[in-house]
């Protein structure tokens, strides 16, 4: 996946030398041409928190936000990210302080193996900075091309929307069901 | 308890959230070069040659291997070593790895790996298990139980035709359960790096860092002690990650050879053949039934499509017939199974191991069965559940059986007395259980050590440190793992600090698989921690004037229950104690009880307890397009005791999640290449695009109820909750369509086209079904009869052994073991 220290120039493809702005941060690298903004990021820039599942744009683990907007890192070219701004999910937290997204999800389990969530993450950023209030229906719409095989999405739903009610200010937390489980119905013999 | 059973954070939550979590593919220590592997273009063929010269001769290359570099075979189970890292002789299946590369930088591996030239010699090829028991020759193995057959079990528990004719009906039903694959989203990764005095670390996403270093022994002829396997957190898992791969062992031996790190990371399409997914299975299930819906006698067939490698597959085979009987009386049973080699990628373990494909078919024919008797699903199901601490008829001791409860509250969360039924046409509800193990019984190679491993060290700063070979592979073992050592010492979760899944520091742990850890690795935990609030008891009752019986360890404190003010912290707790005894450390570690099946065979099955789910779905067909939605989904667990409820929810909605997957989209399909053209049978969809599974529009509601009835066995009470709950949710699907409609789609993925043959065929009078018609004539060999305790059996077979490949070892111990 990524370069050695050591360039073996005679069969290297043209590299180009760029800066990329990620996390408000400039990162000057060089890298081949033809190198995808996850390629760089994770072996030029080693920010490995962006992840990969597919390189063919198909599962979203790979998803960045670009000038806000989110991309997966596996189609875009480095070169074209150059003079744009590049978010990831090492620039979602504030100090050691974490984003509600982030505290959201940790806190309902709806990270498990975790290997999904920094591309759900960073769609689910770019969701509410267009619409602080979405619905259930909107988060999903939002988020139906990020795969994740371990929670079943209700409790990345949940987690979205209960930061979303903390990014307007509203102290509103999931009912309690939503960490202990339904109520247990009376039974009828 | 202040900690278990309340909704803390996981543990490693944090890291998850914040992109720290290091998956192997996140390391790429300096000087690292890389691996690219040429795999198989042809599914059954001899190799004549392979010419590697111009891929010697490629920019950047600095070794090839091929199959003949690491000759010595391994598998997972010890009765079918039969892979080798790299194909030796011949090839099995379209994408088997064949030579590995590894070069400076990962493009110049690529590159050479097409420089490649493999000539074969094509043989022919076996698509199906159908296809493999009428073509013997070519064998695919030459080991095995005849032909293309990998194994053959024949058990029967009981006098089943004296059963047979005790009941007032008898039901029969053919179905199929088509195989389907893992998908975790983290692609497989190994990297070995070279240590000092030829010795070798392998990180891997693995479940099974044990198996992993036994493995690496054997092929690398290595001692042990110089081999160190770390298992990194896995994106996930799911059983796709629990056999040993040959691309470890590769990384392994040119980090050896190169004197530098080496690391491969497949791409998705090679995760495909990587596989080792959900078996097809076809199954014949035959049940009498007497006209209050109890079970006179029952016997099961499964012919199951292997692929080309043993993988667990003898364990599998197993499997679709050992937890028929833990959770309705079950009074006599037989069970046939016979597991075949095909020209595919080898199937092996996934959530649930074996048991949903029969699973499926036993709670259709329930459904069937309660139609026919004119008696409600659940009403059926509550009267006949298997008995909490039984010993079945197949000889497995069941510990508490929480189903009913189950049962209860999915029919009262649903309505289902008022809306079974009665719904409007297009309209269904289905109701189906399912039970698991909370941990195989026995390991993978016959031992008398324990199954998991627990150190627990003590810092004089108050801090604990908890060594445990258990692997993280999102199901939140480190969080349950952390809580059960801050339980019992009464401290806080950051002050336990974890090292998991290191064979070269942690005791060992066999692994994530057979849903083990939370019982095992949670048993062994309580263990040292409890040993460790003894010594810290009696050096701080001596300290404090109490007798150590006396003290409670709470809220990072040591203190008299009956003076709460009269106490020291915990830290001053440990210095008391460091300053009597010296460094302090304890370890705990736990032994599965010994099951009471002593016939060949009977190592499959036991668990110390099992796990128990019932599911309600409601379902809306559009008869016109066969189109159907699941709109709610009821699921209720019994978890024994739930050490982080949370995190429960979580291992439930997520197999609620990927049980609606298999059961309405997702298939490992194959097809044959035109013949004209070649005589491949290659995967249908190798890529994350085209094999179809749930987004996040296709969820339904899901309502969680958690049966908690603390299990003496479990720690804390605690059972499984990884697997257990998958297993109802493709019958339920089922039953929900025929409520519906009334259409019989005895077959896994239900897809549209299912139901409108179905729908066609009743308005044509006939059976409105889809499905298999027939079970094809199969050998299953001879027949080992073993009587039920209630025959007053001793849990042998009648008579000798029977012949075969198997012996049963000396000790008189079964066999075939494991999970």
């Amino acid at each position: 996946m990524s370069e050695p220290r050591n360039v073996e120039p005679a069969a290297e493809a043209s590299r180009v030398t760029a800066t990329l702005r990620v996390n408000g941060e400039d990162h000057t690298v060089v890298f081949p041409v033809h190198h995808t903004l996850l390629e760089v990021l994770r072996e030029g820039c080693g920010l490995t928190g962006t992840k990969h599942g597919c390189e063919l744009g198909e599962c979203g683990a790979c998803a960045v936000l670009l000038d806000g907007r989110p991309v997966l890192s596996c189609l875009v070219l480095a070169a074209e990210a150059a003079g744009h701004e590049v978010e990831t999910v090492e620039g979602l937290q504030e100090g050691n302080r974490l984003h509600p997204l982030q505290a959201a999800f940790a806190d309902l389990g709806a990270a498990q193996c975790g290997y999904c969530t920094p591309g759900i993450l960073m769609t689910a950023k770019a969701l509410l900075a267009q619409n602080p209030e979405p619905t259930a229906e909107e988060i999903e719409e939002a988020l139906a091309g990020n795969l994740c095989r371990c929670t079943g999405y209700r409790k990345i739903v949940q987690a979205v929307a209960w930061a979303a009610a903390i990014l307007r200010g509203e102290e509103e937390r999931p009912p309690e069901e939503a960490f202990l489980g339904s109520p247990l119905p009376e039974v009828r013999r | 308890m202040k900690l278990v059973g309340t909704p803390f954070r996981r543990v490693d939550g944090r890291a998850k959230v914040t992109g720290q979590t290091r998956f192997a593919d996140d390391l790429t220590p300096p000087r690292t070069c890389f691996v690219r592997l040429v795999r198989s273009t042809l599914p059954h063929a001899r190799i004549r040659a392979i010419d590697l010269e111009p891929a010697r001769r490629m920019p950047g290359v600095l070794a090839v291997l091929t199959g003949d570099d690491l000759p010595i075979p391994f598998g997972i189970l010890p009765v079918s070593e039969d892979e080798h890292a790299l194909a030796r002789g011949k090839v099995r299946y379209v994408g088997e790895p064949v030579v590995a590369v590894a070069a400076l930088t990962e493009e110049q591996a690529d590159e050479a790996t097409r420089a490649v030239r493999v000539d074969y010699e094509p043989l022919a090829t076996i698509a199906s298990a159908e296809e493999a028991i009428a073509t013997p020759e070519p064998r695919i193995h030459d080991y095995g139980a005849g032909g293309n057959v990998h194994k053959r079990v024949s058990l029967e528990f009981g006098d089943l035709e004296a059963g047979f004719a005790e009941a007032d009906v008898i039901l029969e039903d053919d179905c199929f359960f088509d195989g389907n694959t893992h998908l975790p989203i983290e692609q497989h990764a190994a990297l070995a790096v070279p240590e000092d005095e030829g010795r070798v670390t392998l990180y891997s996403s693995t479940q099974t860092p044990h198996y992993v270093h036994r493995a690496l022994a054997k092929v690398l002829q290595l001692p042990p002690a110089r081999i160190r396997v770390v298992a990194c957190p896995n994106g996930g898992g799911f059983g796709g990650k629990s056999d040993v791969f040959g691309h470890e062992i590769v990384v392994a031996r040119l980090a050896l050879e190169l004197g530098r790190p080496v690391k491969i990371t497949l791409t998705r399409e090679e995760v495909f053949y990587c596989h080792r997914g959900r078996h097809p299975v076809r199954m014949h299930l035959k049940t009498g039934f007497r006209k209050d819906g109890s079970i006179t006698a029952q016997h099961l067939k499964t012919l199951l499509d292997g692929g080309a490698y043993g993988s667990y597959g003898v364990a599998s085979t197993f499997y679709t017939g050992a937890l028929q009987t833990v959770t309705y009386n079950l009074p006599r049973y037989r069970f046939d199974g016979l597991r075949a080699f095909t020209n595919k990628p080898p199937c092996g373990p996934k959530r649930g191991h074996g048991t949903p494909q029969p699973r499926f078919a036993f709670e259709v024919h329930l459904d069937k069965a309660a139609h026919a008797l004119g008696l409600d699903p659940a009403a059926l199901r509550l009267r006949h559940l298997a008995p909490a601490e039984a010993v079945t008829a197949n000889w497995l001791k069941l510990g508490t059986v929480g189903l009913g409860r189950c049962i209860e509250a999915v029919v009262e969360g649903s309505g289902w007395r008022r809306r079974y039924g009665k719904l409007p046409y297009g309209r269904g509800l289905g109701l189906a259980c399912g039970a698991y193990l909370c941990g195989a019984g026995l390991p993978i190679y016959w031992n008398h050590m324990p199954q998991s491993g627990v150190q627990i060290l003590l810092d004089r700063g108050g801090g604990v440190a908890v060594y445990c070979g258990q692997t993280e592979i999102g199901q939140g073992s480190d969080s349950v793992l952390a809580a059960i050592v801050a339980e019992v010492l009464g401290i806080g979760l950051e002050d336990v600090r974890l090292c998991v899944a290191d064979t070269g520091l942690t005791p060992v742990d066999l692994g994530s698989y057979s849903s083990r850890v939370t019982l095992m690795a949670g048993n062994a935990a309580l263990q040292a921690a409890e040993r460790a609030r003894a010594i810290l008891a009696e050096a701080a009752g001596e300290r404090l004037g109490r007798d150590p019986q006396s003290l409670v360890f709470a809220g990072g404190r040591v203190f008299d229950a009956a003076e709460p003010e009269h106490g020291l912290t915990f830290a001053q707790a440990v210095i008391e104690a460091e300053t009597r005894n010296g460094t302090l450390a304890t370890t705990g570690s736990y032994v599965p009880p010994r099951a009471p099946g002593r016939y060949k065979g009977a190592g499959v099955g036991p668990s110390p307890t099992y796990s128990y789910s019932a599911a309600v779905l409601e379902v809306e067909v559009d008869p016109a397009t066969g189109l159907y939605e699941v709109l709610h989904v009821w699921i209720a667990h019994d978890v024994g005791r739930s050490i982080n409820p949370t995190l429960v929810l979580g291992q439930v909605e997520g197999s609620v999640y990927m049980g609606l997957g298999e059961a309405m989209m997702e298939e490992q399909a194959f097809r044959r290449l035109p013949r004209r053209l070649s005589p491949a049978l290659v995967h249908k969809m190798p890529s994350v695009l085209e094999y179809k599974s749930p987004t996040f529009r296709d969820m339904p509601e899901i309502t969680t109820y958690l049966i908690e009835d603390p299990d003496p066995r479990g720690p804390l009470g605690a059972k499984e909750v990884g697997q257990g709950p998958l297993l109802p949710i493709p019958p339920a699907l089922a039953n929900a369509i025929f409520d519906a409609v009334g259409a019989r789609i005895d077959q896994v993925p239900i897809h549209p086209h299912m139901i409108l043959r179905a729908l066609a065929a009743q308005a044509k009078g006939e059976e409105p079904r889809c499905g298999p018609r027939a079970f094809p004539a199969v050998d299953f060999g001879p027949t080992l009869r073993v009587p039920t305790p209630e025959e007053g059996g001793d849990g042998r077979a009648l008579g000798e052994d029977r012949g075969g490949t198997m012996s049963r070892p000396a000790s008189g111990r079964p066999a075939v073991r494991h999970g």
